[in-house]
């Protein structure tokens, strides 16, 4: 008898775990630690409304992300930043022709405690605090105090986006990795001497730390990532693209979910989760790797390049 | 009969197959580890990988550079750090659990000193930031308390009920005439305990300390946590510092496939792997030699 449950139990279990398997309505999502939440918002909000799918979403990063994808291990792959070129060339030998998504935009913002004086920095001046050629607050106009540099693992894409954009340069030894965004604000609440960057998104909320103004040049002025308009119209200096990329052009509940993104509710919840909503140029790159309108295509993503280039001034 | 025989042959195969099994995993691990490191030499030399203090294989403004000195000298310093806060405590607690607790104290204290290794290693290290760091920070009066000295505190942590359960194991294993002999000749219970018992049981509680610090170098997502991840060659045990655990569980999830980065995270395995066979194989020796004096 006992044996017999113990049998009956197994097939459950077994066949529970099968129907899980193959529920055709599975989504992996995986990626990024700055898109995390927020698409994880939005696939709650999108399973509400279509019984039946199931989104998983998970984290790692965006080097982590973008080889899942080309591994074939996830549908939808989170990141903070574009494929780097052997990225690109990688994923070709294996036969997945990357299609990149813009869900959201990003006003990196640059933290520091709040019982630091320092309220803003110069897009050079960040630069140099990572390189470790500026290593106390005093140079920045702050007090006598040396500076404790936090940032993310390498393989986020945050900490690439960091170096090749904002830097221009390798970071400093001293650089603490932490595990994630919220990890970063969590040891910048704690520590005065510190510095960190995290997604627009953690630090809207965040108690005890201070989102510094950021000016390209101080000639043009200072503005903060807080601010939506200054982020859109780009004088908020460190804006970025968020990225899904997927494996040629989506179709049936992929195709779904990203629609669902980018529509006007979508977009609301991203607003709502502290990022931006994505700008009409964007859009109009999406409907082409979406296939909603083939006509649009090689001479708009050239502009959308261009776009993307005027970040890195 | 017959059926008899070939059930026990049967049960008898399936042993065997099952020890084989272990020493083909472990080969195959070893020959894996070598195989795919190898590679990573044909571009950095031995020296300059063990020796040189530059770990930026991500580099690309300057010539990446492969070098693990300075998360070699990282290990040591969190896991020999957690070495010297747990031995002490650990002996101590051993020492109280079979001398001096009475028999529902020990019954009580020892499913707990189990408990304690069950605890995962995040919960540790999460332990490390909310509690830890910040007590650190205030004592040392620094700005936070992600170092190498938190790093070694929470591994002591994970590495005491090893130490505590092996070297209750060795006091036991005194013979009770030691013990008699000393008392009989008008020794305290403490003369006893420290001047007889202890260093009768020394060579157990070594080895008990040796695989304490084997787990302690193997551990990886405590220290990821706690240390602060800084690849800076440590000043003092108030450096942040990025243990070679630390450094695999961080790049191999994103690094390109077969590129030298790939082979040279591989090789940092390696060199884990043959520090900790290294530290195993000595507390083996050490244990062997004590279990036939004792005898």
């Amino acid at each position: 008898m006992n044996r017999l449950r113990k049998i009956i139990v197994f097939l459950l279990i077994g066949l529970f775990s099968a129907h899980l398997c193959w529920a055709k309505d599975m989504i992996q999502i995986k990626g990024s630690d700055t898109l995390i939440n927020v698409v994880q918002k939005l696939a709650e909000v999108y399973m509400a409304k279509k019984p039946g799918t199931m989104i998983a979403v998970t984290g790692g990063g965006s080097g982590t992300g973008i080889a899942a994808m080309i591994n074939k291990t996830c549908d939808i792959a989170n990141a903070s930043r574009d494929m780097k070129a052997s990225e690109v060339e990688k994923a070709m030998a294996k036969g997945v022709d990357p299609k990149r998504v813009v869900v959201a935009i990003d006003g990196l913002s640059i933290v520091t405690n709040a019982q630091n004086p320092v309220k803003k920095l110069t897009i050079d001046q960040i630069g140099k605090i990572y390189r470790g050629e500026i290593t106390n607050w005093a140079d920045v106009g702050g007090e006598n105090l040396p500076i404790t540099l936090y940032g993310r693992q390498s393989n986020s894409g945050t900490y690439d986006f960091m170096k090749e954009v904002v830097m221009k340069g390798e970071y400093s030894s001293a650089l603490k990795s932490m595990n994630g965004n919220a990890q970063i604000i969590e040891a910048i609440k704690q520590d005065k001497s510190g510095i960190g960057y995290v997604g627009v998104g953690y630090a809207k909320d965040a108690s005890g730390i201070t989102v510094l103004d950021v000016a390209r040049n101080p000639a043009l002025g200072y503005y903060s990532p807080l601010n939506s308009a200054d982020v859109k119209s780009g004088k908020y200096p460190v804006s970025r693209p968020l990225n899904q990329y997927i494996n040629g052009i989506p179709t049936g509940v992929v195709k779904d979910f990203l629609e669902f993104e980018l529509s006007s509710e979508g977009q609301a919840i991203i607003e709502k989760e502290g990022f931006f909503a994505i700008p009409e140029e964007y859009q109009r790159y999406n409907d082409s790797t979406l296939g909603r309108s083939y006509e649009v295509s090689q001479p708009l993503a050239g502009k959308v390049r261009s776009v993307q280039g005027e970040y890195a001034k | 009969m017959a059926y008899s025989r070939i059930k026990e042959n049967t049960i008898h195969g399936l042993f065997f197959f099952n020890g084989v099994l272990v020493i083909v995993v472990l080969v195959g691990i070893f020959v894996l580890l070598i195989t795919k490191s190898m590679p990573a030499f044909k571009e950095i030399s031995l020296l300059h990988f063990l020796f040189s203090f530059k770990w930026n294989p991500t580099a690309s403004f300057v010539e990446p550079s492969y070098g693990i000195w300075s998360m070699i000298v990282s290990t040591f310093m969190v896991s020999i750090g957690a070495l010297f806060i747990a031995l002490p405590l650990g002996v101590g607690t051993a020492a109280y659990l079979s001398d001096v607790a009475s028999y529902r104290v020990r019954e009580i204290f020892k499913p707990l000193v189990e408990i304690l290794a069950g605890i995962p290693s995040v919960v540790i290290g999460f332990l490390g930031i909310v509690l830890v760091g910040p007590v650190i920070a205030k004592i040392f009066r620094l700005s936070n308390g992600l170092n190498a000295l938190n790093g070694a505190i929470l591994l002591a942590i994970m590495a005491l009920p090893t130490i505590i359960s092996l070297s209750e194991e060795a006091l036991k294993g005194v013979p009770k005439s030691f013990e008699e002999a000393s008392l009989a000749l008008g020794a305290t219970k403490w003369q006893t305990l420290t001047r007889v018992k202890i260093p009768a049981a020394l060579s157990g509680i070594i080895a008990a300390s040796m695989l304490g610090m084997g787990r302690a170098i193997g551990e990886t997502m405590t220290v990821l946590m706690a240390t602060g991840c800084a690849l800076a060659m440590p000043k003092s045990f108030l450096d942040s510092v990025q243990t070679m655990t630390a450094t695999i569980a961080i790049e191999l999830g994103e690094v390109p496939y077969d590129t030298t980065h790939y082979y040279a995270l591989f090789a940092i395995g390696l060199v884990l792997f043959i520090i900790t066979f290294v530290i195993n194989m000595i507390s083996d020796i050490i244990l062997h030699k004590y279990q036939r004096v004792i005898k």
